[in-house]
């Protein structure tokens, strides 16, 4: 089975974010990045899939020459090859035409499977693994917890947790699947395996070597735009209300209906 | 490190004379892709494995203990410096640096620590063809866990006085072991034992014991202060029978393998205290910036930003100096990392680098826990907030692996050993500075970006030599019976590597990053190297003091303050800003 993880590098979500002065992005300096934590599921889940029915697990990443760190991380968890798509042109570019150059550089690849993370988590869109499918005409089904490969049939039978209950879907392949952090656990890179990691070569390829048109995935073909960026108003610090029981419910329902305006 | 130029090796303890420049120092910064994943990797395993389990690990559940080993040994991490050969992964010394300071979490990392450093090493850096291959292949898995076995009632310190007796057999197929160990580590769990005992009462040997060997008992569990998570316990050899194979290096060879793994134990020892500091200040931060005192949180208040500003400092100096010295260790193997007699004799020669790890390794830790406690304040006194135990945990450190007085007295002993068989050319260079205090002028024009630190780093190095000339001198060889004059020394030496591999690392990253990115480094190293000044100062007092007196005495004190006169920076507003950034962070970061 050919298995294609999409892999993106975010900070770390325990280090802290500082907005840049201007809200134009995040302040990157000494900020410590990482495989986004649910393409560490979607590469975990590649992996085992691999294990039971072989084949090979590639991973493709699009952004900075420092995104091969993370496509690192998952080479040393035990993925086959690994590609970067970066190009200045790319710049600006909204998950529409990050999708679109994810699109080009899969079609090039022999694929049964595409696996995602559901979302990555510094902006949270979960936009570029739906868009993928639509742009490589796969059927796609999302947020997985759940997956078993019926290779009998050529499908596989996914559980999405939705309100009050488990939406059990059958996709044809190839597909395309996000995946839920309950989904798995992702190793450990072993030691043995960062080593090899180190030894592979990380296929680097720019928008002209994908033949995508400029205008097509940069910052011109980008349907939003960043306004800003603002970090969260700072919690204002909470009240006690220390008086007996029938005082303080008093109190509190005053504050309920005059200041809060719950009631 | 293959992407960096190794530089000639450099004669161990010659730091203290001769200019090193920041071009030719290992620091953090310059660790590879693959180190950096590394340390990740473990920083993940523990976040993940360990420290939801701290409190089953303290309640000494050794079945989860020998989980995690084996978990850990799957990923390849209990072969760290193991040859590939015998399943190991062959890495060099940095990398091991490296997982030292991640995995360095209370009684665990002294499981772990016990297991690779003295249950795999000794067999590994002394073991016959044979012994290796029966013994690391599973001891790299984590099936077999080692232990060591030094220590005894009366025989702590003084390692040579072991009582442990060791018998040939009639037949000369086995030794028979009778004696007592004491507070060996992982004596709980473990399979294999490096126990040292005499042979024909002099012959001072190591010999590998198996648990299940007869005659050979563990003793109930220690009750300890720290660590608690760690096994702790006596052994007791009654005729123990030792197959004859089983005699680890030479007959009579016994403190090759004790002193040499010693070695190694301090260089990570070191870096284990390092990334236990960093844990603390993490901790310490979250807790200022949450609590709240008069209003607001603790981290706004300036003597809580001091003390978060101070613990990163130093931690920042004790970083700085232990990867200095892995980069030293590795320069000497040049890459060569399948031969363990190799990194033993690499490590030998630093072995003045080691122990001054080790010492400030772990008072930097034990200052880093107390101020944690302090800016806990009455909480941090109760059992039930993480201070307490990482204060307890730490005291350990200045204990094992020779406790720091020894160490002290080491790190200066060692030195003039060198010196005394030519391997470095201090009596000359303490020649040298004896004569320039004499001069009228003192001849260090420096210039260039940190030139004041770089002139007082000199001028440390010099109230060094000429302290230690003037007690050689009056001493002779019997020095070694003026422990005090030998420690003050040693804090002398100390603080010169100590502020030097602050100092070039800072240096380092200013030529690499630019002032904007340095800022925080240089902050740290300006106010640690304008603190130490009177401190080194006092002790060099102190210590000709003790040697010298009337004229004499008023002629070196005269001397000695030419070398160290300074101008106090404004060390206050520094450790606000240092403060404010690690606020900013919620961990330290430089």
């Amino acid at each position: 089975m050919n298995i294609v993880v999409c892999v993106k590098q975010v900070p770390d979500t325990e280090a802290p974010i500082r907005i840049r002065p201007d809200g134009s992005g995040i302040d990157e300096s000494g900020l410590n990045l990482v495989m986004n934590y649910y393409d560490e599921h979607a590469t975990e889940a590649g992996l085992r899939l691999k294990e039971q029915f072989g084949g090979s697990v590639t991973l493709i990443g699009v952004g900075p020459e420092r995104t091969k760190e993370a496509l690192r991380t998952g080479l040393a968890m035990g993925a086959d090859e690994a590609i970067l798509v970066s190009d200045v042109a790319l710049l600006g570019s909204d998950h529409l035409g990050t999708a679109r150059v994810l699109a080009a550089a899969i079609k090039t690849l022999p694929h049964d499977l595409i696996i995602c993370g559901k979302l990555s988590t510094d902006d949270n869109a979960a936009i570029v693994g739906p868009a993928l499918a639509e742009l490589l005409g796969l059927p796609q089904a999302t947020a997985i917890a759940q997956l078993e490969v019926d290779t009998s049939g050529g499908t596989v039978v996914v559980h999405r947790e939705v309100e009050g209950g488990v939406e059990v879907l059958e996709v044809p392949l190839p597909a395309l699947l996000t995946v839920e952090r309950s989904l798995n656990e992702p190793r450990y890179p072993s030691l043995p395996g960062i080593m090899k990691a180190k030894r592979k070569e990380i296929k680097t390829m720019s928008l002209a070597d994908l033949g995508v048109e400029v205008p097509s995935v940069g910052a011109t073909a980008a349907k939003s735009a960043l306004t800003r960026l603002v970090p969260p108003p700072k919690r204002q610090a909470g009240r006690m209300i220390e008086e007996d029981a029938e005082k303080a419910v008093a109190e509190i329902v005053a504050f309920l209906k005059n200041e809060a305006k719950v009631l | 490190m293959d992407a960096k130029e190794v530089s000639a090796p450099v004669a161990g303890g010659s730091f203290l004379i001769s200019e090193t420049a920041p071009g030719e120092v290992f620091t953090p910064e310059d660790l590879n892709e693959e180190q950096r994943l590394v340390g990740q990797t473990v920083r993940d395993f523990v976040e993940r494995e360990i420290v939801p389990n701290l409190d089953r690990l303290e309640e000494k559940d050794w079945t989860l203990t020998r989980d995690l080993l084996r978990k850990l040994g799957e990923l390849g991490f209990l072969g760290i410096n193991v040859p590939a050969a015998y399943g190991g992964a062959e890495l060099d010394q940095v990398t091991s640096l490296v997982v030292a300071e991640e995995l360095s979490l209370g009684g665990f990392s002294v499981s772990y620590g016990t297991h690779i450093g003295i249950g795999i090493g000794p067999i590994a850096y002394f073991g016959t063809e044979a012994q290796k291959r029966k013994y690391l292949p599973k001891m790299v898995k984590g099936e077999l866990i080692g232990a060591y076995a030094l220590t005894e009632p009366t025989a702590g310190s003084d390692a040579m006085g072991i009582r442990t007796r060791a018998v040939l057999s009639p037949d000369r197929t086995h030794y028979l072991l009778s004696g007592t160990k004491q507070f060996i580590s992982n004596a709980a769990f473990a399979d294999v034992f490096n126990v040292f005992a005499k042979v024909d009462g002099d012959k001072h040997t190591c010999f590998i014991v198996e648990r299940a060997t007869a005659g050979f008992t563990v003793g109930d569990e220690e009750h300890k202060m720290g660590i608690r998570s760690s096994s702790t316990a006596s052994l007791f050899l009654e005729n123990a029978k030792v197959p004859v194979e089983n005699v680890l290096g030479e007959i009579g060879q016994g403190h090759k393998v004790a002193f040499n793994i010693l070695n190694v134990g301090r260089f990570k020892l070191a870096a284990g205290c390092v990334g236990a500091a960093t844990h603390v200040i993490r901790e310490a931060i979250g807790y200022a910036k949450e609590r709240q005192q008069f209003g607001k949180p603790l981290a706004e208040f300036g003597l809580i930003k001091h003390k978060l500003a101070e613990m990163a400092i130093r931690t920042y100096v004790a970083e700085s100096m232990v990867f200095r010295t892995g980069g030293l260790v590795e320069g000497t193997l040049q890459g060569l990392h399948g031969d363990p007699a190799e990194s033993m004799r690499a490590l030998e020669e630093y072995a003045v680098e080691c122990a001054i790890n080790k010492v400030y390794g772990s008072e930097v830790l034990g200052f880093a826990v107390d101020e944690n406690v302090q800016i806990y304040g009455g909480y941090g006194f109760m059992e039930e907030y993480p201070a307490a135990r990482a204060y307890r945990d730490a005291r350990i450190n200045r204990l094992f692996e020779g406790t720091n007085e020894i160490n002290r007295l080491l790190t200066t002993g060692m030195l003039l050993r060198r010196a005394q068989r030519g391997r470095l050319d201090l009596i000359p260079a303490a020649m040298a500075v004896a004569r320039e205090i004499t001069e009228p002028s003192l001849s260090e024009p420096v210039d260039g970006p940190l030139a004041e630190e770089r002139r007082l780093v000199n001028m440390v190095k010099k109230a060094a030599l000429f302290t230690a000339g003037v007690a050689v001198q009056k001493y002779l060889d019997q020095i070694e019976h003026e422990q005090e004059v030998l420690a003050g020394i040693a804090d002398l030496v100390i603080e010169a590597f100590a502020m030097e591999s602050g100092l070039l690392r800072a240096l380092r990253a200013l030529q690499r990053d630019g002032a904007e990115r340095a800022a925080i480094k240089i902050a740290m190293i300006r106010t640690y190297i304008n603190d130490a000044i009177p401190r080194i100062d006092a002790t060099a007092r102190t210590v000709l003091a003790a040697v010298e007196e009337g004229d004499t005495l008023r002629t070196e004190l005269a001397g000695l303050r030419r070398f160290l006169r300074y101008t106090p920076i404004n060390t206050v507003a520094i450790r606000r800003k240092i403060a404010d950034q690690l606020i900013a962070h919620g961990r330290y970061a430089n």
